[in-house]
């Protein structure tokens, strides 16, 4: 009976961190990210213990979506959170969700390209362009407006864009 | 000021003065590249340069409180990353002298960059396989970071070594400013023995490759001396550290425990 009940408070949970986005990209939730590695309720201390893996090592983020965390658990009446960092494993873009990918597209951000990382040169991927789906586009910068991101431009509609690098 | 005891156990304890060279080494790259923000040649390179600051103050951040949670596991005084970042002083910081000089121009930022992030890839590279624990999961992060940011700082020496004359002139100053600067980090100290000791060489022999390879590219020719600098992972630094720690450290030192 009880270990239900643990079960059921975990899943309420995850639904909950499913409403706490990413500061930076509001219309992805830090599930569709995957930085949430683990939901562990303690009965008996009444205690949420989670576990979340940073995106970058300096993501100045993460400090806000801790605070986000405790505010939206709060709200559902859970006041004992431990939030535990976690490196390593160390996230990669391959946890981000495929609503999260197209969630990025629909938001104007190429989402990352599922590929081996260690053989990625930026300039060498065939990226779509968010704004009109042609893939006629060049690598303008390696860094974008924040760390996870980097500037493509489309050759068709001569639109710039934020393309989210495979990390 | 660090606290006295907490100064005395660290001159003992080898792990945490690999722990604070590392970190160091990072922090102070970090706050030279940050000294590009706003000043960078274009914005989208000023914005590159300021996206690797942050991620090496990731790193240093990761390393110092991986730092300060053994010290304060080890002596039992409470220890903090902001306290080992900002209450020690020269003398006391371990960062390869490479990482504290000024900027100069853009084409001798991108050469140290290039110079000292080849070096870290293939240090990371070699914490993956020596090291445990913490010190593993911050080199499998931060071996991502770096990745990228050798391609850019490689790409840039290419860009200017083999670009106008005036640019490749800029180049071959910075090369011969900069290399008596770079035997450093390839020679182990006491405190690296233990952990990398017997892989250094593989250390060496890799960076000389890649940075043989991409000055050729660059058509640069290779810095034929070999006398070297050294000091700073003993505490012997240039001039300079002591202006930049000056101005790094002043809010903590001026407001003792202010937070934001
Ligand atoms: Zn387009």
């Amino acid at each position: 009976m009880e270990a239900t009940i643990v079960k059921d408070k975990e899943k309420s949970i995850w639904n909950i961190l499913e409403t706490v986005c990413d500061p930076e990209i509001p219309v992805l939730s830090i599930i569709d990210l995957g930085i949430v590695r683990a939901v562990q309720v303690n009965e008996i201390s009444d205690t949420v213990e989670l576990t979340i893996t940073p995106t970058y090592t300096g993501c100045p983020a993460m400090d806000m979506i801790g605070a986000q965390i405790r505010l939206a658990l709060a709200e559902a009446g859970y006041h004992q959170v431990n939030i535990q960092q976690v490196l390593s494993p160390a996230w990669t873009t391959d946890w981000m969700s495929e609503s999260g990918k197209q969630k990025l597209q629909a938001y104007g951000i190429a989402p990352p390209v599922a590929t081996n990382f260690n053989q990625v040169y930026l300039e060498d991927l065939e990226i779509a362009c968010p704004n009109c789906g042609a893939t006629n586009t060049k690598l303008v910068s390696e860094f974008g407006s924040t760390a996870c991101k980097a500037l493509f431009q489309c050759k068709d509609c001569l639109e710039p864009f934020d393309y989210f690098k495979c990390h | 000021m660090l606290q006295q005891s907490i100064k005395s156990f660290i001159q003992q304890d080898q792990q945490i003065q690999y722990l604070l060279h590392l970190a160091d080494n990072a922090l102070i790259l970090s706050h030279r590249n940050s000294q590009w923000c706003g000043h960078g040649p274009i914005l989208e390179q000023d914005i590159a340069l300021t996206n690797i600051a942050l991620d090496q103050l990731g790193q240093a951040r990761n390393l110092y409180q991986y730092a300060a949670l053994l010290i304060t596991e080890k002596t039992g005084i409470s220890t903090t990353e902001d306290q080992l970042a900002y209450l020690r002083d020269v003398g006391e910081f371990k960062n390869c002298l490479l990482a504290e000089l000024p900027n100069g121009d853009w084409g001798q930022t991108v050469l140290r960059n290039f110079l000292m992030g080849s070096y870290q890839f293939f240090l990371y590279q070699e914490l993956q396989q020596l090291a445990s624990g913490q010190l593993k999961a911050i080199a499998d992060k931060s071996i991502k970071e770096i990745t990228y940011h050798v391609r850019w700082s490689a790409d840039w020496v290419v860009r200017l070594g083999d670009g106008t004359t005036e640019s490749h002139a800029r180049m071959v100053q910075a090369l011969e400013l900069l290399w008596s600067y770079t035997g450093e980090m390839l020679e182990p100290c006491d405190y690296e023995q233990g952990l990398i000791g017997t892989q250094s060489s593989y250390i060496k022999a890799a960076w000389e490759a890649k940075i043989a390879a991409v000055l050729a590219e660059g058509n640069l020719v290779h810095p034929t001396n070999d006398w070297m600098q050294s000091g700073g992972k003993k505490g012997l630094h240039t001039e300079h550290l002591g202006y930049l720690l000056a101005e790094m450290q002043f809010l903590q030192r001026a407001y003792p425990g202010l937070e934001w």
